[in-house]
């Protein structure tokens, strides 16, 4: 590295995740979502190893850790926390408020949060990177991919996935 | 999953998972769930041809089951036919099997194109968009080559929708990081770049990530960014709270947009003054919102806010050219500091840690040494006070050093044992960097082992030992130290190894006193030896050995301790070997040949500090260099040259017994001193790539040259492709440079050569030597150069560095200054009131003094100012000039040839906002460059 003040020549795009979990309070993963090629044998390293140390911590401590070269940035909501990688110049702040407005987005739209359902948010978060920061233009792209649909039979309402990773 | 759920139930799929959530065992589980596969294996087998309903419900399920953790390996055919159904519902499920599923089976990716083609060229917004989000989530080659053309169309294209474009512009930016080749710049560029005047400000948010990703590899294409982003920012901070409506968030208005614009900023240097000046307006203006109250209570309004601000932060540290700017946010932070939010305050301890090796800011930023002490002593979070520790390593200095290695290691007692090693490591290289009284430095350092020797590694004895060989007016004080410290009842192995080496060396220099007589220096280190590891043992040994020389009168004590049966027939070979050798040798041998063979240890070559390069490795490189960079102060230590030297550990610091007792050439004398001359070294030639021409210096170069003028490291050069750092120190008329070439891209530099060249009248006062470096430079790769500086006689010009490379088939060539001045050549002189005038007087000859008075370019603080001069090599002498508002400096130019005593005097006019500047010294050539050289400083 070059000596001087002004060395962060590689700056990435403000929050660039890496990878996204969610986990229970009995470190039971929820939810997952990698923005970078990891094998599943390193996935399951990763999440044990962070849900460890995230649910280590107490109610006070700060959102963040450093934990390899990243950073994580983490929240709780109820019993289950979010869980976020981020690089080391990235925005810490700004992360905590995407994991809120992604939480505030599954509510909205889901009423719960369900496994399958972070796909459907591809139109906040895409490739690592925010692409829509204003939740009504998110609802809306995912209602109308909704009114596309045909009406048929009885609704299944999405609560049904919730349940759907059972602990033995 | 709503698209499924909503509206569009399939009884199938969900009676296959309530089934699947009634099972009560694995077992159980795995039974259906092996059921279902079969049932659905012979329905896509089936000669009956399923509908698209059909083949959505099994897909589905396939999905469902590899969400539990199950392994699909069929299926793929129908998925991928499900894509070109008309119906979104068995589109969508088509794409996020793919999605999901996809592996690069060649077949099938022809098909998925072909489809994801169809999509794209649809004009159905919401085709396009699943088309578009699949290529994101897959970004193989194989889709990079199909789409990279295509994409960048549709995100120009004027009639595409905006939610395409968004999406657009990240389906590329996600093809760009995969397959950079891929995606050639063209026409599409400069209508990217005006994406960012957009009037969504969802297109504006993709494409500012899309630009500051294609920036950093292609800033040419894409600098007219920098004033559109300047502009949009500046529109978004002035906007009111509810200006942008659905983009306000928690009433600050487009954080995450800000975010990123201020992110984009941070790929170019700072901006033309027109642009700069609302950049700075800017800026300001987000520094300024940080005081006004709240305009919510929620933590959301407060995270999103402050987002920003600490954004903002970063980009002024980054740029680090605006003073008062530095000083602001250096403030702010000092508030958060004192917060209620945990986080604000970690996030303050670690920005703070970049402010403190800024020039402008490293003043600002000590004077919170008492908050940051007391966050280590009362942060109820080991990670905060982790960033604690950081921060008051980054903020040392020669002022505080005492101060802040005391709280170190007063809290050392009670950190947590993850961090031990970490603080350890920075309490040494603290204590030696900054130690002007090495009796406090080895003090330090047995308060280090005593406190916590566990995580003293071996690297920290080993530099104690190194230092106390190396520095003759330590020796006595270290042995008295070592042998009062070996006196408590349980000491640290550690402290048996350090004790037992100094002894050996110097135990001569306390054995006057009958209280640590030979005898007794013997018997409190053999009382200790049978508690001791194998390697301390053999340690202590060797020790022995030297005792028999040192101390002739113990020497039958020694003997019989060596022929007792636990040495001589000792089960380990190394003890066994050691006693056998060391007796015969105190028994044939002379004393002539004894005092040869078992002389002290020759001092050891300058190298960089071992335990430094430890802890680089520990935390990375930037970390490190980043709080080196911090001192101003010329290094004056014996050791710390910052060169990692491959043979890392010495002769001494293994334990090996031949290399230990007779130091013959495996660690040769080489003190501390100028590099030789002449001779094999490659001198520098300065025409020796005269087949191409010298690039003329690069714009800005000049701006950068003064910079270095008052500090001797940082960032000489940048542009988008290369970064040239330096490190420098000096010592009389001696100087090392490190020159760091940073490739910035992902692309190999080739026939990389920089070149020093001297003008001709430099030559004969300024010696340049230096070596060739690797002609070629990995993409994100450093490489260094290291320049050894000889001060021949006093000069004015600098030399320059012309670098020339291939970088993706273009010829580079850049040029610039090297800023190796004269007053480099400083030593300070502290003098009294009376001395000085006195000199002053005596150099009143009209050709010794030179006067410069010129206007204030900077603004006038007289704390900067101080810096500058000290920065500058001089002594500050203060209480010297009867007008208090005036600096007064001293001190002496080193040359080969001769020393020229240098005295100065700056006198500011605030009310004129000028400067009157005297120079005197004994030669006018001399007072004239100073001159120079200071006057830009102000």
């Amino acid at each position: 590295q070059a000596g001087g003040a002004t060395q962060h020549s590689f700056p990435s795009a403000a929050a660039t995740m890496q990878f996204m979990l969610l986990f229970s309070r009995q470190a039971k993963l929820r939810l997952q979502k990698w923005y970078v090629p990891l094998s599943d044998k390193e996935k399951k390293k990763t999440t044990r190893e962070l849900a460890q140390t995230v649910l280590a911590r107490k109610p006070k401590m700060c959102s963040f850790l450093e934990w390899r070269d990243l950073k994580i940035v983490y929240k709780r909501y109820a019993s289950l926390y979010f869980c976020c990688a981020i690089e080391d110049q990235d925005n810490e702040l700004i992360t905590l408020e995407i994991i809120h407005r992604y939480v505030e987005l599954l509510d909205k739209y889901f009423g719960s949060v369900c496994e399958l359902d972070i796909f459907n948010l591809e139109k906040f978060l895409l490739a690592r990177e925010v692409q829509e920061t204003c939740k009504k233009n998110v609802l809306k792209a995912m209602e109308q991919a909704d009114l596309l649909q045909e009406k048929t039979e009885n609704v299944y309402h999405s609560k049904s996935f919730t349940g759907c990773k059972k602990a033995y | 999953m709503p698209a499924v759920s909503k509206g569009d139930g399939m009884r199938g799929l969900a009676v296959f998972i309530s089934d699947i959530r009634n099972c009560k065992s694995k077992e159980a589980e795995i039974k259906r769930i092996n059921k279902e596969l079969a049932n659905i294996r012979s329905k896509f087998k089936g000669d009956k041809a399923l509908d698209g309903y059909s083949k959505k419900k099994y897909v589905c399920k396939l999905l469902f089951i590899f969400l539990l953790g199950h392994d699909i390996d069929f299926g793929h055919m129908e998925a991928v036919n499900l894509l070109s159904s008309n119906r979104y519902t068995e589109k969508q499920i088509g794409y996020l099997f793919i999605s999901v599923l996809v592996n690069s089976n060649s077949e099938l990716i022809r098909l998925i194109n072909n489809a994801i083609k169809n999509d794209l060229a649809s004009r159905n917004p919401t085709f396009m968009g699943l088309a578009l989000h699949c290529i994101a989530n897959v970004g193989s080659r194989e889709m990079a080559e199909a789409f990279a053309g295509e994409v960048p169309k549709i995100l120009v294209a004027g009639d595409t929708m905006d939610s395409v474009k968004q999406s657009a512009a990240l389906c590329l930016l996600r093809l760009y990081r995969t397959s950079p080749d891929l995606v050639p710049m063209g026409d599409w560029t400069s209508r990217v770049v005006h994406l960012l005047n957009d009037q969504h400000l969802g297109v504006v948010t993709a494409a500012t990530s899309l630009i500051t990703t294609l920036a950093q590899k292609n800033p040419e294409e894409f600098k007219t960014s920098v004033s559109l982003a300047v502009s949009r920012l500046s529109r978004i901070v002035t906007s009111a709270s509810t200006d942008l409506q659905d983009y306000t968030y928690y009433f600050v208005p487009a954080p995450w947009l800000s975010v990123k614009l201020l992110r984009l900023l941070q790929c170019y240097p700072p901006p033309d003054p027109a642009v700069r000046g609302r950049l700075t307006e800017c800026l300001e203006t987000i520094l300024n919102k940080a005081q006004e109250p709240p305009k919510s209570k929620k933590v959301q309004h407060s995270n999103a806010k402050n987002a920003v601000l600490f954004e903002a932060i970063s980009l002024i540290i980054h740029h680090d050219s605006e003073p008062n700017l530095l000083v602001r946010a250096c403030n702010q932070l000092g508030q958060f500091l004192q917060h209620r939010e945990t986080n604000l305050r970690y996030l303050a301890l670690e920005s703070m840690c970049t402010l403190a090796s800024s020039e402008f800011s490293h003043e600002a930023v000590k004077t919170h040494i008492d908050t940051v002490i007391n966050a280590l002593k009362t942060e109820r979070d080991v990670s905060v006070r982790q960033r604690a520790v950081d921060l008051l390593y980054a903020m040392c200095d020669r002022s505080n050093a005492q101060q802040i290695v005391a709280e170190m290691l007063s809290y050392l007692e009670t950190a947590d044992y993850s961090i031990r090693e970490e603080i350890v490591l920075k309490v040494a290289i603290l204590a030696e960097k900054y130690a002007v009284d090495y009796a406090w430095y080895v003090d330090t350092i047995l308060n280090l082992i005593r406190i916590a020797g566990d995580y003293v590694s071996e690297e920290v004895w080993y530099r104690v030992i190194q230092i106390v060989i190396n520095r003759d007016d330590v020796q006595g004080y270290a042995a008295k130290t070592v042998f009062e410290a070996l006196q408590a009842p349980a000491c640290h192995e550690n402290l048996v190894k350090v004790g037992g080496y100094i002894l050996g060396e110097f135990g001569n220099l306390i054995a006057g006193d009958p209280r640590s007589s030979p005898l007794v220096q013997f018997n409190l280190l053999h009382s200790k030896f049978h508690l001791c590891s194998v390697p301390t043992r053999a340690l202590l040994l060797s020790t022995y050995i030297k005792f028999v020389n040192l101390f002739p009168e113990v020497k039958t004590t020694i003997q019989d301790v060596l022929r007792s049966d636990s040495q001589l027939k000792n089960a380990d070979v190394e003890l066994q070997q050691r006693a056998v050798e060391y007796l015969r040798l105190s028994t044939v041998a002379s004393t002539d040949i004894l005092a040869t063979v078992l002389e002290e240890m020759p001092p050891f070559p300058e190298r960089e500090s071992s335990i430094l390069a430890k802890l680089k490795k520990k935390k990375g490189p930037s970390t490190v260099t980043d709080l080196e960079d911090t001192k101003r102060e010329r290094s004056v230590d014996v050791n710390g040259g910052p060169e990692p030297v491959p043979a890392s550990t010495s002769a001494a610091s293994t334990p090996s017994p031949s290399a230990d007792l007779l130091g013959l050439g495996a660690a040769p004398a080489a003190p501390a001193g100028p590099p030789p001359s002449s001779g094999g070294g490659l001198l520098v030639d300065v025409f020796s790539d005269s087949a191409s021409a010298v690039a003329p210096l690069a714009p800005g170069s000049e701006d950068n040259f003064a910079r270095f003028v008052c500090k001797n490291n940082g960032v000489l050069f940048e542009n988008q492709l290369l970064q040239i750092g330096l490190k420098s120190e000096f010592r009389q008329n001696l100087g090392r440079m490190f020159i760091f070439y940073g490739n910035k891209t992902s692309t190999q530099f080739l026939n990389f050569t920089p070149a020093l060249i001297c003008p001709d009248d430099l030559q004969s006062h300024l010696n340049l030597q230096t070596k060739p470096v690797d002609p070629t430079v990995d993409g994100g790769a450093q490489v260094q150069q290291v320049v050894n500086i000889e001060c021949v006689s006093d000069f004015t010009e600098a030399p320059v560095l012309n670098i020339q490379f291939r970088y993706g088939g273009t010829f580079q060539n850049v040029s610039v200054q090297l800023p190796i001045t004269l007053n480099k050549f400083f030593q300070p002189t502290e003098m009294s009131s009376q001395d000085f005038f006195q000199r002053w007087k005596q150099l009143s000859n009209p050709q010794q003094e030179v006067q410069n008075i010129f206007k204030a370019k900077h603004p006038m603080d007289t704390e900067i100012t101080k810096a500058k001069i000290i920065g500058f090599g001089s002594a500050l002498l203060e209480e010297v000039d009867p007008n208090p508002a005036n600096f007064v400096g001293a001190g002496i130019i080193h040359t080969k040839t001769t020393q020229i005593g240098c005295l100065l005097r700056l006198e500011p006019n605030l009310q004129a906002q000028m400067y009157r500047l005297t120079l005197r010294t004994s030669k006018e050539t001399v007072s004239q460059r100073l001159c120079e050289l200071l006057s830009q400083q102000f």
